[in-house]
């Protein structure tokens, strides 16, 4: 059940990804870069996701356990510290160069482009090295 | 703003909101896409149904292309850059403990300082190299 259920929730939130456009490139380039044509399109999909999100996740609040598992498993960090800083600022990088992030780069593989695929190889790559080379370590080790 | 898609941005969103939400309801997993992606490949523990989610943003784009005829959407071309700009998505994201997903759905949809704080950053680095390069 556990299976299927996450399999739905991938597949529902790649649908989104693909009929709000996300999936291109393009058109998140064009959300991102106010110099241009600018697009706000981007704006009301993170509008419509967290409006739906936020509602749900209120109404859940005093449920003791999910569903089909034995407990809700939240981040334990709340304040903002330096790896969380740094790292964003990094993937917002990436982000603004081509106009992927994770969830329509891997969404538009099915597409067979190799600048997609080479962009998702880079970025598992980047998720090892950042495994083996933790953040808080370099840190420490610099200061 | 002649390219602005209100209601397809609208109608989409709601489907990234109902599949995170129901990640969480279920399971009570956050549906952060770069940490259950990346999970899914270098952890033993918990991988069939990271995996499953993984097939299943796989398959979206070709349901989705199935019902809408017209369906298409443009790639970047193999290229320096988009190398590189996938290794700083990768790095930032997991340094970052999440991307647009974990950080800009459901951990603001949570009210997490630290979500709202990493989404903002990633926003301005966004815009930043963006409108600049």
């Amino acid at each position: 059940m556990q299976i299927f259920i996450a399999f739905l929730a991938g597949l529902l939130m790649s649908v989104g990804i693909a009929v709000s456009k996300m999936i291109d490139p393009a058109k998140v380039l064009a959300f991102l870069d106010l110099s241009g044509n600018w697009d706000p399109s981007l704006a009301l999909v993170m509008a419509g996701a967290l409006a739906v999100y936020s509602i749900g996740f209120w109404l859940i609040r005093h449920k003791p356990a999910p569903v089909v598992a034995e407990k809700f498993q939240l981040p334990l960090l709340s304040k903002p510290d330096k790896p969380l800083l740094i790292g964003a600022v990094i993937f917002g990088l990436g982000w603004g160069l081509v106009g992927y992030c994770p969830g329509p780069a891997i969404s538009a593989l099915s597409a067979g482009s190799v600048g997609t695929l080479g962009f998702v190889l880079a970025m598992i790559a980047g998720w090892y090295l950042a495994r083996r080379w933790p953040l808080t370590k370099i840190i420490s080790r610099l200061s | 703003m002649d390219n602005f898609t209100p209601i397809a941005a609208l109608v989409g969103g709601t489907f990234i909101g109902l599949g995170a939400l129901l990640l969480m309801v279920a399971l009570g997993r956050v549906a952060g896409i770069s940490g259950i992606s990346s999970l899914a490949i270098f952890q033993r523990e918990g991988r069939s149904w990271r995996l499953a989610f993984v097939v299943g943003l796989l398959v979206g784009p070709l349901a989705v292309s199935v019902l809408i005829s017209d369906f298409s959407f443009s790639t970047p071309e193999l290229s320096l850059r988009t190398v590189i700009a996938g290794l700083l998505v990768g790095l930032g994201t997991a340094w970052g403990s999440g991307c647009t997903s974990g950080h800009g759905i459901c951990g603001i949809g949570r009210f997490s300082a630290r979500s709202i704080t990493a989404t903002l950053v990633f926003m301005a680095a966004g815009v930043f190299v963006a409108s600049l390069f």
